[in-house]
């Protein structure tokens, strides 16, 4: 089919360095990925054409770059997929990294947070006679995390890494999970202490753009959410996330329904009384523009609450 | 189309004008609502930080209150209907859990059975209503009017989940009403991203970064208003706008409508009973522009 593909290029050793948009027209078979399609470009149009594979199986994550917009392993991005009717396909390099020339990104930054996390096992005391031992189970419920191939294609579309880079990221985050939840880690407490730091695993806005882009399924928000679960059960110093996340629950037991400003109040509470008296101009002029509801700003029980507080204590009570 | 109106806490809470604004046009389309008053909050995604079993086990409760009335489920918060689209596509796909979340469920008198199916308002006016009804209550077409689509996180994330994988065209949905209605799509790159809600209380600075870089890119690709079909992301986008501006030292004032406030104006209704007046980013001027005076 005839393909176009669009690529955005950089060229560093131009004075000064410049990035320009080029087309490359080809012909691609049914059966080609986006990589294949690149290939050829620098094989028969374009050997000066910068980007990064390997394996052209998904395994070795190197050939992660964007493609319409979103992050994704060239190599497993079939052209026919992507392709719209005109056959043009958008192949940028990965975002939120620098990049050196074309699709060729720096995965400096990338790996340094991978380090910030300790990567690597920390388990008690002296090392036993044999080895380490776990459980399948435990084992099992990691094979998914322990999937990650290190590609940035999470990273690349993390909308929080965007706007602050000080945030630790989904795929340092879904690593430090990895080591969380193994049942051989002994430095978990410490682990969840250092993720409960700012830029840590409360920075992220739950956009699940890491989900979905992500070629592994490693799901690393969800991740995330594991590692705050974990972190509220390990009593970790409390934040205003971990707050707001109790806060609400509490506020969903006992009425079933949100009331936001219980919510505002008991989250920052006295301890951030700043951060409340910063809201008061916008409640009120929320209340001038009538933004309250008639029934006044706080909710009645929703009829059937003995429902959903026999399902909470029926919940509790199992776990 | 009768179905069961899960409204969400927003809309009876901090958005009361999108509550509004959906009981004003619904009767109009040939849809009849069944508001379901005796279920509970989703979890938003905040509950199920703490526990995520215990949101599917609410969501369940909620979707076998429907299934016992045989009807679908009409949301008109993209966070609704994520949260409970990844609810559902966990108990469909899993038998065992599915056994395992109704095992909680027995002693409430209550079985999911997996046959609840949960719409949007939003995917209902292209699925179910269809466009061609939608352009017969068309009265007052949107000519002009510039409006950029925001679509909030969960209505697009993850794919599969949403059903988009199967209905491609619910990844586009805001754009088709929006040309429907007859007024001009402002494409922006923010369209599918986060308005930085979730993270208002721990990162007010990077939350109003995000208002601030899409509201500002909507307003500088062209758009006269933005409209959202998630009160999440209207609280943030609108409520916030005015201190985004301030971090960013810029100013910004751009309008943002609630999806059923847009539809309104299009069919003819006053912007006062649509709940207009009630945003803190005035509509008024633009909408005078565009000659549908508040
Ligand atoms: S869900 Fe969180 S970690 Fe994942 S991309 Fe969004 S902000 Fe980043
Ligand atoms: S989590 Fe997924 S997207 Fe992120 S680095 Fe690992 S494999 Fe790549
Ligand atoms: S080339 Fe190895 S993952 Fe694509």
């Amino acid at each position: 089919m005839k393909t176009t593909l669009r690529v955005r290029r950089f060229d560093p050793e131009a004075d000064p360095p410049m990035g320009y948009v080029q087309e490359y027209r080809l012909e691609t078979e049914p059966s080609e990925t986006v990589l294949d399609g690149l290939i050829k470009v620098r094989e028969t149009l374009d050997d000066s054409l910068a980007l990064r594979c390997s394996c052209r199986g998904a395994i070795c994550g190197s050939c992660g770059m964007r493609i319409n917009g979103h992050a994704a392993l060239a190599c497993k991005t079939k052209v026919i997929s992507v392709a719209p009717a005109d056959g043009t396909i958008e192949v940028e390099p990965m975002h939120n990294m620098p990049v050196i020339k074309d699709l060729v990104t720096d995965m400096a930054p990338f790996w340094s947070k991978i380090r910030q996390i300790q990567p690597w096992l920390q388990p008690p005391g002296t090392a036993p006679k044999a080895e380490y031992t776990a459980s399948p189970e435990a084992m099992t419920h990691l094979s998914g995390v322990m999937s990650c191939i290190m590609c940035g294609v999470c990273v690349s579309d993390c909308t929080v890494l965007e706007v602050d880079k000080t945030f630790v990221g989904p795929a340092a985050l879904a690593k430090a999970y990895r080591f969380v939840a193994d049942p051989r880690d002994a430095a978990t407490l410490r682990r969840l202490n250092a993720l409960n730091q700012p830029g840590g695993m409360w920075d992220c806005t739950r956009c699940m753009e890491c989900i979905q882009v992500c070629p592994k399924g490693v799901a690393p928000m969800d991740r995330i959410m594991a590692l705050r679960a974990n972190g509220m059960a390990a009593k970790v110093p409390s934040t205003c996330g971990s707050r707001h996340a109790e806060v609400f629950t509490d506020i969903i037991k006992h009425k079933g329904i949100l009331d936001e400003p219980m919510l505002a109040v008991r989250t920052f509470g006295l301890k951030h009384v700043g951060r409340l008296l910063g809201m008061v101009p916008m409640v009120l002029q929320s209340v001038f523009k009538g933004k309250v509801p008639k029934s006044g700003p706080l909710h009645r029980p929703i009829p059937g609450i003995h429902h959903i507080q026999r399902l909470f204590k029926r919940m509790r009570v199992k776990s | 189309m009768t179905y069961a109106f899960f409204p969400g806490c927003v809309s009876k809470g901090a958005c009361p004008e999108l509550y509004q604004s959906v009981m004003q046009v619904y009767p109009k389309l040939g849809i009849d609502l069944n508001e379901m008053t005796t279920a509970s909050c989703t979890g938003a995604g905040v509950l199920q930080e703490k526990d995520p079993k215990l949101g599917d086990v609410l969501n369940a409760r909620t979707f076998a209150l429907a299934e016992q009335q045989g009807l679908p489920i009409m949301t008109i918060c993209s966070t609704c209907q994520g949260v409970m689209s990844q609810a559902n596509h966990r108990l469909t796909t899993q038998p065992q859990y599915l056994q395992q979340v109704n095992g909680f469920l027995k002693d409430e008198g209550l079985a999911y059975r997996g046959t609840t199916t949960i719409k949007h308002f939003l995917w209902i006016l292209l699925e179910d209503v269809g466009a061609d009804t939608l352009r017969q209550h068309i009265t007052r077409p949107l000519t002009g009017l510039r409006a950029a689509p925001f679509y909030g996180c969960y209505i697009q994330r993850p794919t599969e989940a949403l059903g988009i994988d199967d209905h491609p065209d619910r990844g586009k949905s805001l754009e088709r009403i929006i040309e429907i209605l007859g007024a001009e799509v402002v494409d922006f790159p923010g369209k599918t991203r986060c308005c930085g809600f979730p993270i208002l209380t721990i990162n007010e600075k990077n939350s109003l970064t995000m208002v601030a870089t899409h509201t500002r890119d909507a307003k500088t690709h062209g758009a006269d208003i933005m409209v959202t079909p998630c009160p999440l992301c209207h609280l943030n986008l609108d409520g916030m706008q005015s201190k985004a501006a301030n971090q960013e030292k810029t100013a910004i004032d751009l309008p943002i409508l609630h999806l059923p406030q847009l539809l309104g104006l299009a069919m003819g209704l006053d912007a006062k009973s649509l709940g207009l007046t009630r945003h803190l980013i005035s509509p008024e001027s633009v909408l005078a522009q565009a000659t549908l005076a508040l």
